[in-house]
């Protein structure tokens, strides 16, 4: 160790808080500058830390599963009454929803109906929150041989949860459909009139930009839309809540706040380049 | 006559591994704490929540254990994992590590109270601070409500958090009396 004089090594220290300062100044900078060198150190930390958080996700998961287990059991008699209701309303639908098949299929055979792919998916389990104070997304463990790509969209169960922005060699990030930087194109069935679902880091994102002379009602299902073919038409997103101030909200399918399992589909689709793919323009020669 | 006392024994292997585990220990606890705060349950931003009153605590008690240096890097595995602003962690831990050095004197004697009190004045700093840093690097006005409920988060959990380290801290000390 070099061995410094007391005098010298008290200037030092006195001074290694403002030179970090300005050095973490730098490295916001840098960080705006060369965001592909961030993104890549973000997920080489995470591609690291992903068997950590995999394996402290078991105990969690328990002590989650045996909470709501206690709740469950609680309130058993309610929820029963509740599913015998909602059990002969689905009767009901079931019976409509065979006789509407029925009638497709004969509809498509009649139309020479060209069906859509079946598209590809791969499910991966949550065990991280990727975002922050003021972001929304989740850390997902994909094993080491995947073939994830940014863009893919991520269903949960229920329905549309978000798009993957960041892959590592283990794991990938999705941004949920809360985030404030999520923008989704999306079309409010009944009235097919398309809009834009925006995220703002609460539990349920607006809808902006509907055309005019439609209003988008309380109950109307919401679905993405291929517009600027970033998703897949039809995608089951929410319904549509009107707040007491009236703006227009959507209430999401998916059960954002307890994500365990994703699946990841490839559609095939790139709409949305990821920011290294695009060209910048050459710079003009000098006469 | 001045009476001699017995030389002091030479620094043992086994001494020093226990006294840098001493100083390491403060450092590697915070990390432990931030990784595992990154495990989703339920509250986003928790590892904001846990890394300002860890560096909080420890620059308050155990300064030569939280030196800049550690601080920086505990800001930036923070923005690493939180997918903040990389930089803009360490900034305001390191405002808050120099707010925190110079109240120290006072702070480390002052009741638990007081201390409970300047901590959530430097953690609404803080949250001011992360708010301002998000809405320039974002160039647009996040919402304040997330910012709230960090800064709730923080104060009613430092209670238990100080706990937790001021017996650490203690049981830290009590090693380094029955050495000298």
């Amino acid at each position: 160790m070099i061995r410094l004089s007391i005098p010298l090594r008290q200037a030092l220290a006195r001074l290694s808080l403002p030179v970090l300062i300005a050095v973490a100044f730098g490295t916001m900078l840098l960080g705006r500058a060369d965001a592909l060198l961030v993104e890549r150190a973000r997920m080489v930390l995470a591609d690291a830390l992903t068997p950590i958080w995999a394996a402290v996700q078991e105990p969690v998961t328990a002590v989650r599963q045996g909470i709501e287990e206690v709740q469950s059991l609680w309130y058993l008699r309610s929820e029963n009454a509740r599913l015998t209701e909602e059990n002969d309303r689905l009767r009901r639908w079931q019976a409509a929803a065979l006789a509407l098949e029925a009638e497709n299929a004969l509809l498509r055979r009649q139309l020479s109906w060209i069906p859509d792919p079946t598209p590809q998916f791969r499910t991966a389990r949550v065990v991280a929150d990727g975002g922050g104070t003021y972001a929304r997304a989740v850390l997902l463990a994909t094993g080491p041989q995947h073939d994830i790509r940014k863009g893919q969209v991520a269903l949960d169960e229920r329905g549309f949860v978000g798009r993957v922005t960041e892959v590592g060699s283990r794991s990938a990030r999705v941004l949920l459909a809360t985030d404030i930087n999520s923008r989704v194109p999306v079309i409010i069935e009944g009235s097919r009139a398309r809009a834009m679902m925006v995220g703002g880091n609460t539990a349920r994102p607006r809808l902006q930009h509907w055309p005019e002379g439609v209003q988008p009602r309380d109950g109307d299902r919401v679905v993405t839309s291929a517009e600027a073919g970033a998703f897949p038409a039809g995608l089951p997103v929410g319904v549509v809540r009107r707040t007491e101030g009236g703006a227009a909200e959507v209430e999401l399918f998916a059960q954002l706040e307890r994500l365990d399992v994703l699946r990841l589909f490839d559609f095939g689709l790139a709409g949305i380049l990821p920011p290294e793919a695009v060209a910048r323009p050459e710079p003009r020669g000098r006469r | 006559m001045a009476r001699k006392g017995r030389p002091a024994p030479p620094m043992g292997l086994m001494r020093q591994l226990d006294a840098g585990a001493r100083a390491v220990f403060p450092a590697a606890f915070t990390v432990f704490l931030l990784v595992m705060a990154a495990v989703p349950v339920g509250v986003p931003g928790l590892v904001v929540a846990v890394a300002v009153p860890s560096v909080f605590f420890w620059t308050v008690f155990r300064p030569g254990a939280m030196p800049p240096p550690i601080v920086f890097a505990l800001g930036l595995l923070q923005d690493l994992l939180g997918f903040t602003p990389l930089g803009s962690g360490g900034l305001i831990l390191l405002l808050m590590h120099g707010v925190a050095l110079r109240g120290r004197t006072w702070l480390a004697r002052a009741s638990f109270l007081w201390g409970w009190l300047a901590f959530c004045a430097v953690a609404a700093g803080a949250v001011l601070l992360g708010w301002l840093f998000q809405a320039l690097l974002g160039w647009q006005r996040p919402p304040f409500v997330p910012g709230l409920t960090l800064l709730g988060i923080m104060a009613g959990g430092y209670p238990a958090l100080a706990f937790v380290l001021s017996r650490m801290h203690m049981a830290m000390q009590r090693a380094e009396d029955a050495l000298r």
